[in-house]
């Protein structure tokens, strides 16, 4: 299964320390990553592989946001899938 | 590979513009459950099939990021469940307790369908819906007085009048709440996933998950990109809008029918709004160039709107139904609160607007003293444009025991807040008590 990470931060030293630090400690592997402005807000994209995931789904986004909010970023992790349904025929 | 821009269209949706799936809801059929020990069946059967749907929705609801406002049930319409003297209140009770067991927020299809005429037990249905709607929490409750092929049962219309006056009464410490779980219909549809009109038709199979999207303020947000444009521009960034959110309900929907094992029904297309800032449909309109909703243009405007969201929706799902265009419940929507607080948008406005929109006269607060016979004509002329125009329509007023126009009602939750307007004072009683049945349309010489 993959998924689609995105980081809002308004700060972005350590973004992707902090973020892939955690997920290779959980078992996810980062298949690309992707950074850039929107608005105020410096944002990081990455897609990633679950299929060797040591957590369940619900787990890894419990970790995620918690992580987040000790940074002050938000950090969703969501199934690629919506984002294919949404933006192709 | 990725498209950054498009993740972030979706995030942005979601995160601003609350973009979210309104209702997964789960169509059960009761019919099993006639004869005999009827409340503890139904009982049995809704929380045995439902007995996931809320964990499934919450798990689908994490792993896709998007969120899923409410989880449902709508059942076989009860009056059909009524052999043997079953008394209907007794089901209703036990309605509320599979809900409350089952975590949902609203159970529907404490109904009957009496458009051409009404068996002892429909009416003993009919009659029993203040009682039940007071007694009950969850339990939502439609009629569908009229249709297209048989016309308006005018003493189903007269009935209801008198109910909807009864469950204000009854629910009058809580500003008439129990009409605001009250619809009557006009065509009323056998898969619709939207409250208080759910119900589960005698034409469908045992069980169907039905699902209803939102996501007023995505188009909304979409437009403002088109500000001073053509029509035909509005038309096609709606339709393209509509679309995408349809997708997901979609995605959504399929995922849910497989994780829990129920067949896929339909996908309701429609733009439901609520009382957040941001999620209206009026403020669409307003977009459109309207100083305020309610004003000469309204009515094209939505026409432009719902028409649009149908265009888009419709390729987006492999399969459409419910009742899909856009709501203009007054209550749920902000813009609408507003306008009709102003004075700009009326009774008589709504009326018109619903020639032209998905579904009818929605939540709208009229003095505590209209009486019965006023609501049952309201009800009356909806169900006239409804039958005539081959589309559903519906009537869910509250006449708020001891309120005044200019006072307000506060429900809460997704069910907001709303001024009393004004009703047409003249009265309805020699026209309503003549009872009987307004014979159905002619369907050529179309003028």
């Amino acid at each position: 299964m993959k998924a689609i990470i995105t980081v809002l931060s308004t700060d972005r030293e350590g973004i992707i320390a902090q973020v892939s630090g955690m997920l290779y400690e959980h078992g996810v592997n980062i298949l690309d990553i992707s950074q850039t402005v929107l608005g105020t807000y410096f944002t990081m994209v990455m897609l990633v592989d679950l299929s060797k995931m040591k957590v369940s789904f619900k787990e890894m986004t419990g970790l995620l946001e918690k992580r987040g909010e000790e940074l002050g970023m938000e950090i969703r992790m969501q199934r690629s899938e919506i984002f294919d349904a949404m933006h192709r025929v | 590979m990725l498209n950054t821009s498009e993740i972030l269209t979706t995030i942005e949706m979601i995160r601003e513009q609350k973009l979210d799936i309104r209702t997964i809801t789960m169509g059960l059929s009761l019919l099993e459950c006639i004869g005999g020990n009827t409340p503890e069946k139904v009982y049995d059967l809704v929380t045995r099939r439902a007995e996931k749907l809320v964990s499934t929705g919450e798990d689908i609801e994490n792993e896709f990021g998007i969120p899923i406002v409410n989880k449902r049930i709508s059942v076989t319409p009860v009056a059909l469940l009524l052999a043997g003297g079953q008394d209907p209140v007794e089901i209703a009770l036990a309605l509320d307790r599979a809900a409350d067991a089952t975590g949902v927020n609203f159970i529907g299809g404490y109904s009957a369908l009496v458009q051409k005429g009404a068996t002892e037990a429909d009416l003993r249905l009919i009659r029993s819906i203040p009682e039940a709607l007071a007694r009950t929490n969850k339990v939502c409750s439609s009629v569908n007085v009229a249709s297209t092929k048989a016309g308006i049962n005018m003493d189903a219309v007269k009935l209801m009048g008198e109910v909807m006056v009864e469950a204000a009464r009854l629910t009058e410490d809580q500003d008439g709440m129990g009409c605001a779980k009250l619809v009557a219909f006009a065509n009323a549809v056998e898969d619709n996933p939207f409250m208080a009109g759910a119900f589960h038709g005698v034409s469908e199979g045992d069980a169907a998950i039905n699902v209803g999207v939102s996501g007023p303020g995505v188009v909304k947000r979409a437009l403002e990109k088109v500000k001073g444009e053509p029509f035909d521009v509005v038309a096609e960034v709606v339709k393209k809008t509509a679309f995408r959110i349809t997708r997901m309900g979609q995605l959504v929907a399929m995922e849910a029918s497989k994780r829990l094992n129920t067949p896929f029904g339909i996908v309701d297309l429609s733009l439901a709004p609520t009382p957040a800032v941001g999620d209206s449909v009026a403020h669409i309109l307003e977009e459109m160039g309207l100083e305020r909703c309610g004003q000469h243009g309204t009515t094209a405007a939505l026409m432009l709107l719902n028409d649009a969201v149908k265009k888009g929706g419709v390729m987006a799902s492999s399969s459409v139904g419910g009742l899909s265009g856009a709501f203009i419940p007054l209550s749920e929507d902000i813009g609408m609160i507003n306008a009709a607080a102003a004075g700009t948008l009326t009774l008589d406005k709504l009326e018109a607007m619903t020639c032209v929109c998905s579904v009818g006269l929605d939540m709208i607060a009229v003095p505590g003293d209209t009486p019965a016979s006023t609501l049952s004509a309201i009800l009356a002329d909806e169900a006239a444009i409804g039958v005539v125009n081959q589309k559903t329509t519906a009537v869910r007023l509250i006449p708020a025991k001891g309120k005044k126009v200019g006072d307000w009602v506060e429900f809460g939750g997704l069910l907001g807040r709303a001024p009393i307007i004004p009703v047409h004072p003249e009265s309805a009683e020699e026209f309503i008590s003549r009872g009987g049945r307004i014979p159905a349309p002619i369907n050529s010489l179309k003028n």
